[in-house]
């Protein structure tokens, strides 16, 4: 939930593409309230991509928008000095992925918010769903988000899933792209653990999936 | 009321005057599910003009719907500009990287001569081969992409969006490539016989970019576009929203909207009345897992919101069927239009 004042217009910045504004609103809030890196990401970039992404999904704001929040967003928290979020241990955190298909923008929305909500993540570009399989025995990472913008790519996932279970793989696999917006279902017919219907629900994913903030 | 049973043609121009025919018209714009009744691989049966042409003759002698559809599929275009394509056993062909892999490029950037094209010529083909045999009987929709929706493929979604936000003027300069090979690529599927073009334009979608920006750039583009295609055309924004721009759309001089399964088509129809018909809007996604009843239903639903009074056509809401929508599904989608979609339409049924 968004508080009011300065998160407000810090969203309001964030829809209108004013990077500049977005960024002093930010560094006030780290002089002024002296916060930390990780309490503006949980106050002010968590909150506001998440109503941005949910405007979004509800018909109330363009794609054009969450995407320039989500790069203005990863921009401002590199500037700031990184702390981690909590570790899975030894094990990777978040790999992500573009399931065959040619379409990164949704990958590449992903990213941005999952970095500007302070995760690291290990990019997988594009696979197919046997090369995916490969690359999460070796790597083992405990959350796999996934994206897609073919019927025939997301019903691919099926596959993917059913070899992890082959080998009681314990990654957890996300799922999410424009096929899985318009049939709400579908996710649980591909068997993913959990689907994501804008970018911005990939923080709740991992906050599910890795915890969240030390 | 209409006595006699109309053409396929007579039904649609009926609806597109916002009159009420005999029934209301079905579009199941399939274009994959050719190859499975050639028992063809996808990539083959794009092969050749011939073979798209035989498939959707077939199509329609199965399922007795109201088009012929000569659209191969999107990525065509960007073959056209040397573009590469990439094919699926279960899916649509997409396009490869890229072409434009730099704005320095946009210099030197000239549109394809159609005539000289094969894969535009295999399209213009197909199209010649549906005309010969369907006559007037049926309308053809041939399709574009909108100058505007194209640089997708062209570039990619992140640079054009950055050009959109950040590139006036070398947006300008793309826009004016890609408006003479959209209108000439138009017009030239019109002379081959299409009926009518559909004006694929999902990018001017409100699910993609803010109405304001729409006003500076799809929408003037579309006006532009639009007023030099010399036949109707419907917009479709191949399942991205549009009730926040119907009547911008009205203005861009287009007949007909495509509209998404994610609005509300009784909203949609009172936003449209008289202005603009509607294409719409069964879910293709869903549909894979649909059984009759669930046609049946949404059939029934979709009739009932928007066909009274005309201006309708039923039809998916992406302007593409998927290769795995399954054949019970689809004679079920015919049986219910036949059976709920006889006008005048009776809403005691419901
Ligand atoms: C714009 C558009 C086009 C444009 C540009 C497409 C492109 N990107 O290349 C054009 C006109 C070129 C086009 C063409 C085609 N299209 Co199109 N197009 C669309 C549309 C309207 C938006 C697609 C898009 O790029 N959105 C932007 C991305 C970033 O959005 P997104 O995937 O939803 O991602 C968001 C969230 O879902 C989330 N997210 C994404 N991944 C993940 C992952 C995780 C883990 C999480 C948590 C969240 C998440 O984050 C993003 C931001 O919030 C959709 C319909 C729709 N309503 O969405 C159809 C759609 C994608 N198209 C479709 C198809 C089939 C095609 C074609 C193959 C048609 C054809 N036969 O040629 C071609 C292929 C084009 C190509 N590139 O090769 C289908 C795909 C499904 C299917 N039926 O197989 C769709 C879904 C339409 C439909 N309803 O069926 N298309």
């Amino acid at each position: 939930m968004l508080q009011s004042g300065q998160e407000r217009q810090f969203r309001e910045a964030l829809i209108s593409s004013s990077d500049d504004e977005a960024r002093s609103i930010i560094w006030k809030a780290k002089e002024d309230l002296k916060l930390t890196r990780l309490e503006i990401i949980e106050r002010y970039v968590v909150p506001a991509l998440d109503s941005i992404g949910a405007d979004w999904h509800e018909g109330e704001l363009a794609l054009s928008q969450v995407y320039v929040s989500g790069r203005i967003c990863e921009t401002i928290i590199n500037e700031l000095l990184p702390e981690k979020r909590v570790d899975p241990g030894s094990r990777p955190g978040i790999g992500l992925v573009v399931l065959n298909d040619h379409h990164a923008l949704g990958k590449r929305i992903v990213s941005s918010v999952l970095k500007a909500g302070g995760y690291s993540l290990i990019d997988y570009g594009i696979m197919s769903a046997g090369q995916l399989f490969q690359r999460i025995r070796e790597d083992n990472p405990a959350l796999v988000m996934v994206s897609v913008l073919m019927l025939s790519s997301a019903l691919e996932v099926k596959n993917a899933i059913s070899n992890l279970a082959d080998c009681n793989c314990s990654t957890k696999i996300a799922v999410g792209g424009a096929p899985f917006r318009l049939d709400r279902q579908l996710w649980l017919e591909v068997g993913a653990d959990a689907v994501g219907f804008s970018a911005a629900d990939s923080l709740k994913i991992a906050e599910q999936y890795l915890g969240g903030v030390e | 009321m209409p006595a006699v049973k109309m053409s396929s043609l007579e039904r649609v121009l009926a609806t597109l005057g916002h009159n009420e025919p005999d029934r209301v018209p079905l579009f199941l714009l399939l274009t994959t599910h050719g190859a499975k009744e050639l028992k063809l691989s996808i990539k083959d049966y794009f092969a050749k003009g011939e073979t798209v042409a035989e498939g959707q003759l077939l199509l329609q002698e199965k399922y007795g719907h109201d088009c012929l559809y000569s659209f191969f599929y999107a990525p065509v275009e960007v073959e056209a500009w040397g573009g590469e394509v990439l094919y699926f056993d279960q899916g649509p062909p997409n396009a490869g990287a890229p072409f434009i892999t730099g704005t320095s490029m946009l210099n030197s950037l000239t549109a394809p001569d159609i005539e000289h094209t094969p894969c535009l010529a295999k399209v213009l083909e197909a199209t010649r081969l549906m005309k010969k045999s369907i006559g007037d009987k049926s309308p053809i929709i041939g399709v574009v992409m909108s100058p505007f929706s194209l640089p997708v493929m062209q570039l990619g979604f992140e640079a054009y969006l950055e050009m959109i936000l950040h590139n006036r003027a070398q947006f300008d300069q793309l826009m004016e490539v890609n408006i003479s090979f959209s209108v000439a690529w138009a017009n030239a599927q019109l002379s081959a016989g299409a009926t009518a073009i559909c004006y694929f334009d999902p990018l001017s979608s409100p699910t993609i970019i803010p109405r304001e920006l729409y006003l500076q750039t799809g929408f003037p583009v579309a006006v532009e576009a639009l007023s030099r295609i010399n036949g109707p055309t419907a917009t479709h924004l191949a399942s991205g929203r549009a009730l926040p721009i119907v009547d911008d759309l009205a203005q861009t001089g287009t007949a007909v909207v495509g509209v998404s399964a994610e609005e509300d088509l009784a909203v949609l129809k009172e936003a449209c009345r008289n202005k603009l018909s509607l294409l719409g809007n069964l879910n293709g996604i869903e549909m894979i897992r649909w059984n009759e009843n669930d046609a049946f239903t949404a059939v029934r639903k979709a009739i009932r919101q928007a066909a009274p009074g005309g201006g309708f056509i039923l039809s998916d809401n992406h302007g593409e069927m998927p290769y795995q929508v399954p054949d019970q599904v689809l004679q079920a989608i015919c049986t219910a239009v036949r059976q709920y979609g006889q006008y005048p339409i009776q809403d005691g049924d419901f």
